[in-house]
């Protein structure tokens, strides 16, 4: 498993080069050959026993994170978000600003400074990352303007089968995608993963991937959003996945309705090799699945992901049992998936 | 017309769930095209040989509807929606499964008021099941369902639950009837998850890769009581896309339609749709662009059981499909690539 190195690297959309380059020094020797598309997607070809069939799985390596935009006066420095971040997770938290991930802080006024009663919720254009620099000039030996960031968060085992760190969503997915890579045993057909990049903008290393590699099925795998947290009895009347469930299988979500029989191959694969599996919200998030299946003449996609609480902020809980029983699934499925097409 | 316009409307099938819909129409022209292939995401298509240029004729088989999302222990079900369903006509309407199963949808009354529009998420679907294991014999998470209400004739005019696009199809159908010469090697392409985003409209136009596409659907009217801002009534002919949200028609697309219709003495109304997209946007943004087109059926109140339509619309869109259809484009400046 990859993940522990995958989460602690930084990386937002349009700056997935040190992903990249750990995916392909780590994968380059188990495939047959790597790819670099001009998007940045890292793609990874690996023959199968036959040459007839084609089967994409997709993970992509951008995190939520920032970009810097301006640098005070006073060595202050501004920045807007990449990708969907609520910002009351925000305030006093610690960030790794660009390739060299200068340490900084995001500011926040202790209750003592505080108007009583003050609720409001912060705004993004008025926050600021702090990295202790007292003038601009100061800042700006170490942080440009473009610099991405990312929240400053390193992985860890809170204990045997829980597992603590940032961008799970979707290094989870990058790790599942190697191990599998990693593997011995030979399909019957081709394989071609790829690490896709600005998903989390708008799903657009994905919009090219269709047209390029031409696959007959797809499976994306995704961190996607635990909602199991302490609720009122009759809160929330939705399915949700739930840690320790299993694999979350999407049926809809706002990019794809997924195509029945892949979700029928799927569930009987599961069922048959005794792998627990739980099923997502629909019409909930939107994942590369949405735009590759809509390319050339329709590419049947599918999305399996490992749940994963608290994503998009500093900090995400996943259990391993989750990410082990997901690669069984996914192993087991994809045969499984290319008949029920053909 | 009518008897197809019924057939085709009464039917099942939400985005995603085509199938119903798809049988009927390709049994209804299976003699009448050359050959008919369904593709990956769904969409039928259909072809009529001829030696000249492909010119396209889509129109979405997929509708509204809603997608199960929880069943509690008592047998409520709860669900989202499946493109755009408005919680202010959904209170009270009937709804169908696949398998045909019906049901009523209700709210929470107790913490509504009775003035106010409640959202979907405060409403749920009673199949009169009494449990959750009840409701399981038929009904499951992911299942969709559509909105049910029967067909009337009041005359001049026709009101049923998906005239969006079920109307269109018969109209392009009926159009593949009529049609008594093939200059144009023409594509009839019967689309699916237009509700949800042009899906299988993007699809099937890379599949056929014309030199022309015109989508048909229905559009909305400015001549109802304090209705949108919109030059197009029910009853003054079919509308002729200038814009919409996801498309603007070029002008050699829209001047070569304008023509065709003059010509053949059909009156067309001018649609600039404020909101809202057609598979016709997705066309257009296909492949290296393709030249793409609209034709819209003035229709009232759109995304309700009650959608209403005049036939002579209906008529004269079958009459321009038909026009559009044996105009030779080639000699219009279509399909001449470099």
């Amino acid at each position: 498993m990859y993940l522990e190195k995958l989460s602690n690297l930084t990386g937002v959309a349009g700056y997935e080069h040190k992903i990249r380059k750990y995916i392909k020094d780590n994968i380059e020797k188990y495939v047959d050959s790597v790819e670099v598309d001009p998007m940045g997607n890292l793609l990874c070809y690996k023959k199968g026993k036959s040459r007839k069939n084609k089967v994409l799985i997709a993970a992509h390596m951008d995190e939520v994170g920032f970009i810097i935009t301006q640098i005070g006066k006073e060595g202050f420095i501004s920045f807007t978000t990449s990708g969907g971040i609520d910002p009351r997770v925000l305030p006093a938290k610690r960030v790794v600003i660009g390739n060299n991930e200068i340490p900084g802080v995001i500011h926040w006024k202790p209750p003592h400074l505080t108007k009583k009663k003050d609720s409001s919720i912060p705004v993004i254009s008025n926050l600021i990352i702090d990295i202790g620099a007292d003038s601009d000039k100061e800042a700006e030996k170490k942080v440009s303007i473009g610099d991405f960031a990312t929240f400053d968060s390193k992985f860890s085992i809170l204990d045997k089968n829980i597992m603590k760190g940032k961008a799970f969503d979707d290094r989870i997915g990058c790790s599942l995608l190697m191990d599998f890579l990693k593997e011995k045993s030979k399909f019957s057909f081709d394989i071609i993963a790829a690490f896709t990049v600005q998903e989390e903008i708008g799903l657009r290393g994905a919009a090219v991937l269709g047209e390029k590699t031409n696959p007959d099925i797809c499976l994306v795998v995704e961190g996607t959003a635990a909602a199991d947290f302490p609720r009122k009895e009759d809160e929330d009347i939705s399915i949700f996945p739930t840690l320790g469930k299993g694999p979350v299988i999407t049926i809809t979500d706002k990019s794809i309705i997924v195509d029945r029989r892949l979700i029928d191959a799927i569930v009987s694969s599961a069922k048959r090799n005794k792998i627990k599996y739980q099923f997502k919200q629909p019409n909930i998030g939107g994942t590369d699945a949405g735009r590759i299946h809509k390319s050339r003449t329709g590419i049947p996609s599918a999305i399996i992901s490992v749940p994963a609480r608290y994503i998009h902020s500093p900090i995400s809980i996943s259990y391993l049992s989750d990410y082990k029983e997901s690669f069984k699934l996914i192993k087991a499925s994809l045969t499984d998936m290319l008949k029920a097409v053909h | 017309m009518r008897e197809l316009a019924e057939k085709f409307t009464q039917a099942f099938g939400p985005s995603g769930n085509e199938k119903e819909i798809r049988d009927i129409i390709k049994k209804e022209i299976k003699n009448y095209v050359d050959e008919i292939y369904v593709d990956n995401l769904g969409s039928l298509i259909a072809h009529k040989k001829g030696k000249g240029k492909k010119l396209l004729f889509a129109a979405h088989m997929d509708e509204i509807g809603i997608i199960v999302t929880h069943i509690d222990e008592k047998g409520f079900i709860r669900f989202a929606p499946v493109g755009g369903v408005y919680p202010i006509i959904s209170l009270g309407q009937r709804i169908q499964f696949g398998n045909g199963q019906k049901g009523v949808i209700g709210v929470e009354f107790k913490d509504i008021p009775r003035d106010k529009i409640p959202p979907l998420s405060k409403m749920f679907i009673d199949i009169g099941a009494s449990s959750k294991k009840d409701v399981e014999k038929t009904v499951n998470i992911g299942d969709m369902a559509c909105f049910t209400r029967e067909f009337v004739d009041l005359g001049k005019k026709w009101v049923s639950k998906a005239m969006d696009d079920r109307l269109c199809c018969a109209a392009i159908v009926k159009a593949i009837k009529n049609i008594k010469k093939t200059v144009n090697d023409l594509y009839f392409v019967f689309t699916v998850q237009e509700e949800v985003g042009l899906r299988g409209g993007k699809t099937s136009t890379y599949s056929v890769d014309p030199d022309l596409a015109i989508a048909v659907d229905v559009t909305g009217t400015g001549d109802t009581p304090k209705g949108f801002t919109m030059a197009v009534a029910l009853g003054e002919g079919p509308a002729l896309k200038i814009m919409d949200y996801s498309i603007v028609v070029t002008e050699k697309v829209k001047t070569f339609m304008k023509k065709v219709a003059d010509k053949n003495k059909i009156p067309v109304q001018m649609e600039i749709l404020q909101f809202g997209g057609t598979d016709a946007g997705a066309m257009q943004m296909t492949k290296g662009g393709i030249s793409s087109g609209c034709i819209s059926i003035p229709t009232r109140y759109i995304h309700t059981p009650g959608e209403t339509v005049d036939k002579d619309d209906v008529e004269k869109t079958v009459k321009w499909i038909v026009s559009l259809s044996e105009t030779d484009i080639s000699k219009e400046g279509f399909g001449n690539k470099k």
